[in-house]
């Protein structure tokens, strides 16, 4: 009789992500998202010198999954609750998570001098192109057209303007030193996704100013849509109007 | 022992560092002190007062209704704060810029300083706030000059200490005109 | 010796932090607080600190919420309309026990208003001022020096407690310029075994005012009440020649220190009376207040609002004795001599002789 073939284990869960199951709807991509940046922190040796900056929304409970220390900030302001995290213990690895609603829309000014002031800081922004936690209503990232709880007909650029391109918006400030918006929609961008969160995370390692990944993401719930339908639509209507790719790399060369 | 002084005039005159190195000064002589600063909108042309009140108690109000002693360096300071003077106290007046009979006054003693005049024999026109503080303490006899230039140190920016000299003797020109005017 | 220097009553304040350990302040400027951020700005650098000047009174006071998460000594001020933008992060921080110092030197209102001195925000500081039900602990200085102690103690509280703590001033308070006895901050701080510094070697550590699960929140709410009800103990005041008084005056802040000499004016008049400065305005000095009712015959509440602390003073005094009030919207600063005038109308009303 032969003798077992010696197993290797070639996936784990990562040690910073406690072993609980996620509440996120089925298809949705904040699971895969916390797992990628879950990764970074190990990979990067950080789990005992994080401090995050938890957003409302859907993902305002990131302290259930994340086994590092955690404020949560009021809605819109995890940028300058980073600020201050930061400010007060510079060798920290200090992160904000946080959705479109909550970034894009009552964070915006907030998202904007972080990135101007260059604080050193790493943000990682999920935008499912709508209100997730509150129901499915319209944000400053829902496509023209789109149905929501408060855009019935539809959402109308005469009435509501076009989408908000944030990754661009940002790239156009000098404070901004890496800014890169992927998907986790399938395993070549998955991959691209990883890679852009590594870059992320060795920018405020290095001390080279402010990092951004935002993350096209699913949200079948509230599109009404399978997480088939959903994931497909992430990388079809989203990434035609939301480009992927990496838009400022100020230390590439 | 209660003293207190609206001090006022146009923005530029010098009149707060008036104010600031009273309250200095009688800081350091080991009096209780308050000083309360009222700009005009602008800070340089518009108008300035503030007020000084020095005691051996803590100072309760900051802002006086009638005051002890007033200080006016333009003719609109002298109209509105002159009257408000107590019978018993004293008004001290740029005579350079306000002339007799331009404004009301119960108060009984009403010195008339000649600030620029003054300030122009010693050669520095800037000079004539030193003057009338120095007219100012004379007068009342809140402070002695020497208590008042012990104040100069701080209460003026270090980038001027070297005019320190010129405004003591502008303190002493001031007080000596008072005195001057009293034994005569 | 502690040195003694003339300085404004901001300035004071930016002191007492500083010695008091401050070494993060996140700002935005407003008329007539100026002074603090911008001493501030100077002085943060020198002690290894850190200053920002923020994009809003709301990131400001997000800002304090980070850095005081990690257990620094925070603080940040403003003035009244500032305030009211800061209470969403005032409310976040009494609700996820994170202390900070927020400095109110008020002006004017409503809106917009003017930079005059008012005491209109005393609502809104000692009702907590955002949602939920909490409380923050209210020092209320009157002079340059207590600007400076009080913002000391005000570190202590906020640590002690873990709660935002706030020191309402006002235009005049903050303008005026006093000696200061720089006395030393000789305390040594505990260590927080709350804050967020890194899990190396323990738990992951969470600062947070949500709790969905069932009866979570009921029970946070709880153990807030309590800690509330343990700040009684803080409370603080001053009585002045108040022993026989017929009639006692009660004021605080800019208010009550111009009373002092309103009583001098009308002691020397001969009529008997006191004042009764509250320094905590939350805690409310309710004992001080029933001890002031059950030894005079009156008291006559003085702000210049119209008609705020009077509430609590009429709560405290239960219907011990009548309670009147004299109040003037902001404008112009009340004189002494006016408001020993005002007093008078009321002793007089009063029927004491």
């Amino acid at each position: 009789m032969s003798a077992q073939p010696k197993l290797k284990k070639v996936f784990d869960r990562p040690q910073c992500l406690k072993d609980v199951p996620y509440h996120y709807c089925p298809g949705c991509h904040h699971g895969v998202i916390h797992r990628l940046l879950a990764e970074q922190i190990d990979n990067f040796g950080l789990r005992g010198k994080t401090l995050g900056a938890a957003s409302v929304g859907c993902s305002v409970l990131i302290y259930d999954y994340f086994d590092v220390d955690i404020v949560e900030a009021p809605h819109g302001r995890a940028a300058a609750v980073a600020t201050g995290l930061k400010r007060a213990r510079p060798d920290s690895f200090v992160f904000t998570y946080q959705g479109d609603g909550d970034l894009a829309a009552i964070g915006t000014a907030e998202i904007v001098h972080a990135a101007n002031r260059g604080e050193n800081i790493t943000v990682v922004f999920v935008n499912n192109a709508v209100f997730g936690m509150t129901g499915g209503q319209m944000a400053p990232t829902t496509l023209e057209g789109q149905v929501t709880t408060t855009s019935p007909y539809g959402r109308s650029a005469a009435e509501a303007g076009l989408p908000i391109r944030v990754t661009e918006m940002l790239s156009t400030l000098e404070g901004t030193a890496y800014a890169a918006r992927v998907a986790v929609d399938n395993i070549k961008n998955l991959k691209k996704a990883k890679a852009a969160l590594k870059r992320a995370v060795t920018y405020q390692q290095k001390g080279w100013g402010f990092s951004f990944v935002e993350f096209l993401s699913s949200c079948p719930t509230n599109w009404k849509m399978t997480p088939e339908e959903a994931n497909a639509r992430v990388g079809k209507e989203m990434a035609d109007y939301f480009p992927l790719g990496v838009y400022k790399d100020v230390r590439a060369n | 022992m209660y003293f207190d002084s609206i001090i006022a005039g146009f923005g530029g005159q010098g009149v707060l560092l008036m104010g600031t190195v009273l309250a200095y000064g009688a800081m350091k002589a080991g009096k209780q002190v308050t000083y309360m600063p009222v700009y005009g909108v602008e800070m340089r042309g518009g108008t300035a007062n503030c007020t000084v009140v020095v005691s051996d108690r803590p100072v309760g109000s900051p802002i006086i209704h009638e005051p002890v002693t007033a200080v006016v360096m333009n003719r609109p300071s002298a109209e509105k704060y002159a009257p408000m003077v107590k019978k018993k106290g004293q008004v001290f007046v740029n005579a350079s810029l306000i002339k007799k009979g331009q404004f009301e006054c119960r108060a009984k003693q009403v010195h008339y300083v000649p600030t620029l005049e003054l300030a122009r024999e010693m050669g520095n026109a800037r000079l004539a706030n030193m003057i009338m503080l120095g007219a100012l303490a004379a007068g009342s006899g809140v402070l002695s000059i020497e208590q008042v230039a012990k104040a100069l140190p701080e209460a003026l920016d270090p980038r001027y200490h070297k005019m320190i000299p010129a405004n003591v003797e502008a303190l002493e020109a001031g007080a000596r005109f008072i005195q001057g005017k009293k034994a005569a | 010796m502690a040195r003694r220097v003339m300085i404004k009553g901001n300035e004071a304040i930016a002191m007492g932090a500083i010695e008091a350990g401050c070494r993060y302040y996140f700002g935005y400027p407003i008329t007539p607080q100026n002074d603090i951020p911008e001493y501030m700005s100077a002085a943060m650098p020198k002690v290894g600190g850190a200053f920002v000047q923020a994009e809003s009174e709301v990131a400001a006071i997000n800002m304090l919420l980070g850095a005081a998460a990690t257990g620094a000594r925070v603080m940040t001020s403003s003035s009244s309309p500032g305030i009211s933008l800061k209470q969403e992060g005032i409310s976040y921080l009494a609700g996820s026990q994170i202390p900070g110092v927020i400095v109110n030197m008020s002006r004017s209102g409503p809106g917009l208003g003017g930079i005059h001195p008012s005491q209109g925000d005393y609502f809104q500081a000692t009702r907590g001022g955002g949602h939920g039900d909490y409380r923050t602990l209210v020092l209320a200085p009157s002079t340059a020096q207590e600007n400076y102690d009080l913002t000391m103690d005000a570190f202590d509280l906020a640590d002690k407690y873990r709660n935002p703590v706030m020191v309402l001033g006002d235009a005049l308070i903050g303008q005026i310029k006093e000696p200061v006895e720089l006395k030393p901050y000789r305390k040594k701080p505990k260590p927080k075994d709350w804050a967020l510094t890194g899990a190396e070697g323990r738990e992951a550590r969470l600062l947070k005012s949500l709790f969905l699960a069932d009866g979570e929140l009921t029970v946070h709410n709880w153990m807030l009440a309590k800690k509330y009800k343990r700040m009684q103990k803080e409370v603080r005041y001053e009585f002045y020649r108040a022993e026989d008084a017929k009639m006692m005056l009660v004021a605080f802040g800019s208010v009550g220190r111009i009373l002092k000499t309103s009583v001098d004016i009308l002691r020397d008049k001969g009529k008997k009376v006191g004042l009764l400065r509250p320094i905590t305005l939350y805690p409310f000095p309710d004992k001080a207040i029933q001890e002031a009712a059950a030894k005079s015959k009156l008291l006559a509440v003085m702000e210049l609002n119209t008609g705020q602390m009077v509430e609590d003073v009429k709560l405290a005094a239960e219907c011990a004795c009548p309670v009147e009030f004299y109040g003037r919207p902001p404008g112009s600063i009340p004189t002494p001599d006016e408001l020993a005038k005002e007093a008078m109308k009321i002793w007089r009303k009063g029927g004491l002789k």
